[in-house]
């Protein structure tokens, strides 16, 4: 299943959706697989969750289900079942068990009120200009030094041609596309902007929104990220 | 981070509404970024109801004083907050305190309190209700109040600001809060709430004649409704009161409270919220009966609280299918104050596990006494789902304290479960236990440590194994006002934390059985506060207030909660008074004294009590009378009530199986 996590629901952490999820299975009637053992647990596997307090129009849960289901039958059910800012987009029938290692890059739209797109891009520009860029981040393990250039595939700035979301408002609002390899340590969007304020002194006014766009094969020559679900698609959508 | 946040936070405000009646979601929502759990603060949840606010002439907003995740689980907020709603014209919304963290963003950025349905200003609602279930809660009132911009103290308002409403258990000693409430509801707050709202609809649709003091007038005129403000406490020379006298011509001398009767009728909450962020609770919860009459004498909630109304076997069923089908959740609580006294509890337990087999939605009862439980209720609680600890409240260590706090179970009754318990494959028991109780002496607390190592001594010899355990967990006796207890002297903190570490000392000294043991107690201290608010009277508002602007927020939370900053502010606060701390804590009174509550009518005979105090302090005990004959405590005479038990001798009949013809897939 892809899904979004939008608006105010952005504010969830991954255990909160993943209680929802739960609860909206049991209220849809869902005939769930459970695991067996002292605890019994409904299947649902989560593929790496977006960070509270960022938007996606694409994260990936897998669910176990007992019956042959219709997935636009359960793709309705679930989202009437499902609070606002949460919505399935799509479910398909799983036909290979590797749509998580399938996950290899993100896309994401960072939007950043009261900030010049010309300085923006001006940013960007210098963040992949440059070789490496050292950031830091607060981990469990503590503080930790990682380089944030590595991972980052593309850098635009798009506000010429991309929309901003209706709650944010403001003259001024440049918008950054831009394109991560997944890897070890992960680098988040917001790694990237500290990157931005390393190499360019890109100081946003107000809270950036960002927004996961999309997850999957990376294709490295058009540097964009590929539909994970191509493979579990049957024939005939391969076809079209 | 915080740079984010120098910007203005000008938003565009819609402009059909007055300003401070807008939604500050716009402005909440740059702060949310920077502070924790912030899912807390969105509203959205799952059978949250959000009414046309143009459509309604009568809004409350509902708050339980403490945070999200302690708040939303309360069942007397989700009550009202669906008995209002369904009201045309009427419509509630809900607010909880904000962490210390988004408090100070508030300040900074302007932002008032917040409902989270619509986002508005509380300080744009006709009524601002509270539920007290602790008196701890008090001062996160008033950081409610200063951030919805309402002024502190009644007599500061104006008809432009919320009638401010207290109800809860708390309310029925509403005397230290009176300076910063303008009504306290006594008992069951289904019917009060309809009641308010109508005479705020007409004063309104009057165009609020008279002001406040009118509106408030009419409200002092409806039963079980008490308006601080009008009446006058007068004192005695040495500081105790001399009496409590109405101050207005047409006001009751005495509040009584209210009794909801026949629990079938108010089958709420019918579609409980689901939270988004982690609460307390992770369940839905059935109220199976109301009001306890056992008489355990520290238990003001039993006390307040008579007569016991059940729901009816077939009410309770039709409750917790409502509940499971609407939330999801995976457990449903069967609620009350001792849920294995439910007339058909047996019947209740088996039927909703056959009607609940193989869907894991497991049972709970969150509280059962010891002589009520049997392990054929504890396997049919488990049998769709997880198999949950077992807690027991013996309350006192030894057979005598037993009998001072009417407890009425004997040593024998608790090996006696708990072996059953563990030889049918529990491993694990917790027993709750108080310290501090009237007449209790070290060695009545020292026999809890005897009591702990009866019971792994059997157990080990039931199961032949060493593997069991028994936690005790123990916290300071706290005298509430309107139970036998009223009168007696709070045990001081320096002797509770005394006692706790010779039960301490004890049980690690025991080689035998010592390691099998846990122990988990909490020092002395918080109590002496919650004896203060509980059973203090308006002096100790000052006090609330001083302690408040001294920084005190959270009081329920021991991360928070600061007894040096509550003594200084009590020093500060009762100056001038001739009373202290230890005069409204730790002083045993007389017969003859005017009690703060005493005006707040819970159907109890005052003599009644007294009587039950004396016959404490002897060791006599007093059976439950839903079984023996009525012994006269005063409540249904008073209060023109009854006790409303089963059995129907109804049963459950099995839940047709659920329809999924509509999501599987077409036979290929």
């Amino acid at each position: 299943m892809r899904y979004a996590k939008t608006g105010r629901l952005r504010f969830a952490s991954h255990r909160d959706c993943a209680r929802a999820f739960e609860r909206a299975l049991r209220r849809a009637g869902v005939p769930m697989a459970f695991s067996s053992g002292f605890h019994p647990h409904p299947k649902i596997s989560y593929a790496n969750a977006v960070p509270t307090g960022t938007s996606s129009e694409a994260e990936y849960l897998e669910i176990g289900v007992l019956e042959h289901l219709d997935p636009d039958a359960l793709c309705a059910a679930l989202n009437s079942s499902l609070p606002d800012g949460l919505r399935i987009v799509e479910v398909v029938v799983a036909r290979t068990s590797d749509l998580m290692t399938r996950l290899e890059a993100g896309e994401w739209l960072i939007e950043l009120p009261g900030v010049e797109p010309a300085d923006a891009a001006g940013a960007a520009s210098a963040l992949l200009a440059a070789e490496a860029v050292e950031v830091e981040r607060m981990t469990k393990g503590g503080l930790r030094r990682f380089d944030a250039r590595g991972a980052v595939v593309d850098l635009v700035e798009c506000s010429g041609v991309s929309g901003r979301s209706e709650s944010v408002v403001g003259e001024s609002c440049a918008i950054l596309r831009l394109v991560i390899r997944h890897g070890t340590p992960s680098v988040r969007p917001d790694d990237v902007l500290a990157a931005l304020a390393a190499v360019a002194d890109l100081a946003p006014p107000i809270p950036p929104r960002i927004t996961r766009l999309a997850q999957g094969p990376l294709d490295e020559d058009a540097r964009t990220v590929q539909d994970p679900l191509l493979p579990d698609r049957g024939e005939s959508t391969v076809g079209s | 981070m915080t740079s984010f946040l120098g910007a203005s936070s000008s938003s565009s405000a819609p402009t059909a509404l007055r300003p401070h009646d807008a939604p500050v979601f716009d402005r909440l929502e740059r702060l949310l970024p920077f502070v924790q759990k912030p899912v807390q603060y969105v509203g959205g949840e799952v059978n949250a109801q959000i009414s046309d606010w143009d459509a309604c002439n009568v809004r409350w907003a509902l708050m339980y004083p403490d945070a999200y995740e302690v708040g939303l689980p309360n069942q007397g907020v989700q009550i009202l907050y669906e008995v209002l709603n369904e009201q045309t014209g009427t419509l509630a919304e809900r607010t909880y305190s904000v962490w210390p963290d988004l408090e100070a963003l508030m300040r900074e950025h302007g932002v008032p309190q917040f409902t989270l349905e619509s986002h508005r200003p509380v300080g744009a609602f006709d009524v601002l209700g509270l539920s007290f279930s602790t008196e701890l809660g008090y001062t996160n009132m008033l950081t409610a109040l200063d951030l919805a911009g309402i002024p502190l103290h009644s007599v500061d308002r104006d008809e432009s600001h919320p009638v401010v409403v207290a109800g809860g258990h708390a309310a029925f000693n509403p005397e230290t809060i009176a300076d910063f409430i303008d009504v306290a509801v006594a008992g069951d707050g289904e019917t009060v709430v309809l009641a308010i709202s109508e005479v705020v609809r007409e004063w309104k649709a009057a165009g609020s004649p008279d002001g406040r003091d009118e509106l408030l007038l009419r409200l002092a005129g409806l039963d079980h409704v008490y308006v601080p403000r009008f009446y006058d406490v007068e004192y005695l020379p040495d500081g105790r009161i001399r009496r409590v006298v109405p101050n207005r011509p047409d006001v009751a001398w005495r509040v009584a409270k209210a009794t909801l009767m026949d629990l079938d009728a108010w089958p709420y909450p019918k579609t409980p919220l689901v939270p988004l962020a982690e609460t307390v609770h992770e369940r839905a919860s059935v109220e199976i009966f109301r009001g306890c009459t056992r008489g355990c004498r520290f238990c003001q909630a039993g006390m307040i609280t008579r007569p016991v109304r059940e729901r009816s076997i077939t009410g309770i069923g039709e409750m917790v299918k409502a509940s499971v089908d609407s939330t999801g959740f995976e457990e449903v609580g069967l609620l009350s104050l001792s849920s294995a006294d439910h007339s058909e509890i047996a019947a209740v337990a088996k039927g909703l596990a056959d009607r609940y087999e193989g869907t894991n939605t497991s049972l709970s009862l969150p509280s059962t006494r010891v002589d009520a439980f049997n392990i054929d209720l504890a396997n049919e609680l488990s049998r769709n789902g997880r198999r949950s600890g077992l807690t027991f409240a013996p309350e006192g260590g030894s057979e005598r304290i037993s009998k001072v706090i009417n407890k009425m179970v004997t040593e024998e009754d608790l090996v006696r479960t708990v072996t059953a318990a563990y030889a049918a494959g529990w491993r694990q028991v917790k027993l709750y236990f108080m310290c501090g109780l009237p007449t209790e002496t070290d060695d009545d607390v020292l026999q809890i440590a005897r009591l702990a190592r009866e019971v792994i001594k059997v157990g080990r010899e039931v199961t032949g194994s060493r593997d069991i355990r028994c936690t005790v967990s123990i916290g300071g006796f706290v005298p509430k006002p309107h139970t036998p207890f009223q009168w007696a002297a709070q045990l001081d903190h320096e002797s509770t934390d005394a006692r706790l570490m010779l039960l301490r000392d004890e049980i690690r000294a025991d080689r035998q059985y010592g390691k099998s043991i846990g122990l988990r107690y909490h020092d002395g201290k918080p109590g002496i506060v919650e004896g203060l608010l509980s059973r203090g009277d308006r002096r100790v508002g000052r006090v609330i207030e001083e302690v408040w602007r001294d920084g005190a927020r959270f009081d329920g939370w021991s991360e928070h909660f600061s007894y040096d900053r509550w003594m200084a502010a009590a020093e500060r606060g009762l100056e001038g008074t001739g009373v202290d701390v230890n005069w409204y804590t730790t002083r045993e009174r007389q017969h003859d004294e005017v009690l703060p509550w005493d005006h707040i009518d819970s159907g109890l005979d005052k003599e009644w009590l007294w009587q039950d105090w004396q016959d404490a302090v002897d060791e006599v005990e007093v059976e439950d009378c839903r079984w023996t004959p009525c012994y006269d405590c005063g409540v249904c005479d008073q209060m023109g009530t009854s006790i409303e038990i089963g059995p129907t001798d109804r049963v459950l009949l099995p839940l047709s199986p659920v329809d999924r013809s509509a999501l599987l897939a077409p036979q290929a």
